[in-house]
């Protein structure tokens, strides 16, 4: 194919171009200001003053006794939910300061645990995380907390199966939407994804004043069915009321920000996303769109995009890699480095999107064999999608 | 709604916060340490984010959200002692202390950042860096440090962290081909550079294409018998000098090193003094080996002031001794076949010989004194 072909061409001089780019943008410039009063930073508005005071009562009854568990979890809960708030992951490391006496203990207190899992599994440790939700279950089988958090990182490591059984937990636990939405993702992936549909459509309608983060993840999880099904009308209606409860919802926005850009409607991505965009993810998807509507903007995008992704990598954090393995394959037409990173990403994590970009780098390496352990991972549960099946088929048969 | 659920609801917020792994619009915190290190010396820049000063050292004095270069630099002195509290650097056991030298600031992808420049002297010659990094650790375990060491014109990597605080780092080449390679490189610099060596072997070899017959010089009659003097000399002093170079570095004997140096001036000057007014024994060959004896002295204090790898001791003195004649040879063989075909001519008696050997007595006496 021509684009193929041009991409091939185009690819060195955009590696050699993203190498200058990168070392100018990452070239520091150290200086001295020219004058007292050049702002060198402004803070967000967690880190002022009269934010600060209010943490500052809790930190100092912690460093008279850092092991106040009490004041330790307070403090800790409001640095795990200001992440969030602020998508600033800085506060989770201050939370794990908080926990410092219990961080490395084997069995700390149960609502630690939970704490210590959701921090964990933020930064992709998966494993360590679900291990201490198992030891929090254990001690404290009613846990709601720990049961939701169990069942969203199953689901994320590709274990359905173990997600449907957290999922079950919850019926008499938490309110009828959670477990509804919790047991539709499940379900959706162990090839039961219209009666998943169907139920989960219906507990929608049932729960309208439900929270709208609530409603709005619902309404997403609702959309991403719809769309595996190939049913894009019905999609496209519930990703729209889903950002219309939750505008700024970044996940959302890059699943809807990928159904544009497979519907072949790049521009609307380019409007739904804003140019200015901190969010690596959504980044990549405005650079994604830019590139396939040949903007003048995209080479910068993917410049930006590359330095952000180099900075993640250079601490040794590997929390991007789904992003950096298509960053690879369509902005840098290097599908062997793409196959690297999907199959490194594949250890990680396990959802659709995992598999979709593990089997389209395969087939741009020509590397049918790596597929394999997603082609076996679909057998077992049964994920329907009606972009994976066309490739896991290409990828099946001996060519 | 029973209370249980109305709880799962109220824990519901904290559930979704955190949903699956959810992106950030911030990057988490890194410091970036470059240190770049030359023989004994070490030349560190540290940038470090002004959000993450804030936090442990405070900054922004008037609490109106944005820290202007004025209340930064209000805080220099605080900023430097933080960090370098927190950064402890040692070369084989031994500590460097480091001194702040400039404050400036920088942009990264993230944010403003505070460069501190700071500088230091190890103790012995830097092979083996050990970095030991415990900046912010206190307050956000997450925090990395990303090191950058250049050295020898390579460069090494490492990401120290809460629970990888320290890191060494073999600033030489740990092999023991590289450690050979590096000292004779050394071995060849020293004789090249150290001038007192390559004068005393001058002044013994100007004559070697002349003979001494009364009342003077005179050309010696064939090429390979000046050069059977020659290597008898050069052979000498190699001898002489490997010797003492290996009993001081083994510290079986040491001598003190400024005596080592008076001793080797004089022996420049006694051997150019010599082809002006002949006193010493006509063999110069023991000349050179006695002479060399001293030198080889000399040579060690150099040696031990490169600071030895302890895993490598012989190679490395191997590779210096080697060095050493390596770079001798290049000096002979370059002057020798000069001298030989200069040695019929009066300039050479006159001017290079006697002038060149007064010139030679000259600067030994300015080091004698």
């Amino acid at each position: 194919m021509a684009n193929a072909a041009l991409r091939r061409i185009l690819a060195p001089a955009l590696v050699g171009g993203l190498a200058l780019g990168a070392a100018g943008l990452a070239t520091a410039a150290p200086h001295v200001p020219a004058r007292d009063d050049e702002i060198v930073e402004r803070l967000p508005s967690s880190l002022r003053r009269p934010a600060l005071r209010k943490a500052a009562a809790l930190h100092a009854r912690l460093r008279r006794d850092p092991a106040d568990l009490s004041v330790a979890l307070t403090l800790a809960t409001r640095y795990v939910a200001q992440a969030r708030a602020e998508s600033d992951p800085r506060f989770l490391g201050y939370a794990q300061a908080a926990l410092a006496p219990w961080w490395h203990q084997s069995e700390p207190p149960v609502a630690v645990l939970v704490l210590r899992a959701t921090i964990r599994q933020s930064s992709h440790a998966f494993a360590p995380a679900l291990d201490d939700l198992a030891r929090a279950l254990r001690r404290d089988p009613g846990n709601v907390q720990a049961w939701l958090t169990q069942a969203t990182v199953q689901q994320v490591v590709g274990a359905p199966l173990a997600a449907r059984a957290s999922c079950e937990q919850l019926a008499m636990l938490a309110p009828g939407l959670v477990h509804a939405t919790c047991l539709a993702a499940a379900d959706s992936a162990l090839g039961r994804a219209p009666e998943a549909y169907a139920m989960l459509a219906a507990e929608i309608e049932r729960a309208r004043r439900a929270p709208k983060t609530l409603l709005a993840w619902s309404r997403t999880l609702l959309a991403e069915i719809a769309e595996r099904l190939g049913r894009y009308a019905d999609a496209e209606r519930h990703f729209r009321a889903a950002l219309e409860a939750e505008p700024g919802d970044t996940y959302l926005l890059g699943a809807y920000a990928d159904f544009l850009l497979d519907r072949g409607r790049a521009r609307e991505v380019l409007r739904l996303i804003p140019a200015d965009t901190r969010f690596d993810p959504l980044l990549l998807r405005l650079a994604l769109a830019a590139d396939q509507t040949r903007e003048p903007e995209a080479g910068r995008y993917v410049q930006e995009l590359h330095v952000r992704l180099e900075a993640t990598r250079a601490r040794g954090d590997a929390v991007h890699l789904r992003e950096e393995a298509r960053f690879a394959l369509y902005l840098r037409a290097d599908p062997a480095a793409a196959l690297e990173l999907a199959q490194a990403n594949w250890q990680q994590q396990k959802e659709p999107a995992d598999a979709r970009i593990l089997l389209e780098a395969a087939a741009a390496a020509g590397r049918p064999d790596a597929a394999a352990p997603v082609l076996r991972w679909l057998d077992e549960t049964g994920l329907e999608s009606v972009v994976l099946a066309p490739l896991a088929a290409q990828l099946r048969e001996p060519s | 709604m029973s209370r249980v659920l109305r709880r799962g609801a109220g824990l519901l917020a904290l559930w979704l916060a955190l949903l699956g792994a959810p992106a950030f619009a911030h990057k988490a915190s890194d410091s970036y340490l470059t240190l770049a290190v030359d023989g004994r010396s070490i030349e560190g820049q540290w940038d470090i984010a002004l959000r993450d000063l804030e936090l442990a050292v405070g900054l922004d004095a008037d609490g109106d959200g944005a820290i202007t270069w004025g209340e930064l630099r209000a805080r220099h002195e605080r900023v430097a002692a933080y960090a370098l509290s927190r950064l402890r650097l040692g070369a084989e056991g031994s500590p460097c202390p480091l001194r702040a030298v400039a404050h400036l600031v920088d942009r990264h992808s993230d944010g403003g950042y505070a460069v501190l420049r700071f500088g230091g002297e190890c103790e012995r010659a830097v092979r083996e860096l050990e970095v030991d990094y415990r900046l912010l650790f206190e307050l956000d375990p997450q925090h990395r440090g990303l090191l950058r060491v250049e050295a020898g014109g390579a460069t090494h990597s490492a990401v120290l962290a809460d629970d990888a605080r320290v890191r060494t780092v073999a600033v030489g080449e740990s092999s023991r081909c590289a450690a050979f390679v590096s000292f004779f490189r050394d071995g060849i610099t020293h004789i090249w550079l150290g001038f007192d060596h390559v004068l005393f072997l001058l002044a013994l070899l100007l004559p070697a294409v002349l003979v001494r017959l009364a009342p003077g010089w005179r050309p010696v009659g064939s090429f390979g018998t000046a050069l059977r003097t020659t290597v008898k000399i050069v052979t000498a002093f190699t001898l002489a000098h490997s010797i003492t170079l290996s009993l001081a570095v083994l510290d079986v004997v040491s001598v003190p090193s400024r005596l080592v140096e008076s001793l080797i001036a004089l022996s420049v000057l006694l051997a150019a003094a010599d082809n002006l007014l002949p006193f010493l024994p006509d063999r110069r060959w023991e000349v050179a080996f006695v002479f060399g004896l001293v030198h080889g002295f000399g040579f060690a204090t150099v040696l031990l002031d490169l600071g030895l790898p302890r895993g490598a001791l012989f190679v490395a003195l191997a590779g210096f001794n080697l060095g050493v004649e390596a770079g001798q040879l290049a000096i002979v063989s370059a002057f020798l076949p000069l001298a030989y075909r200069l040695r019929t001519s009066g300039l050479y008696r006159g001017l290079v010989l006697r002038g060149g050997s007064a010139a030679i007595a000259a600067i030994a006496l300015g080091l004698l004194v």
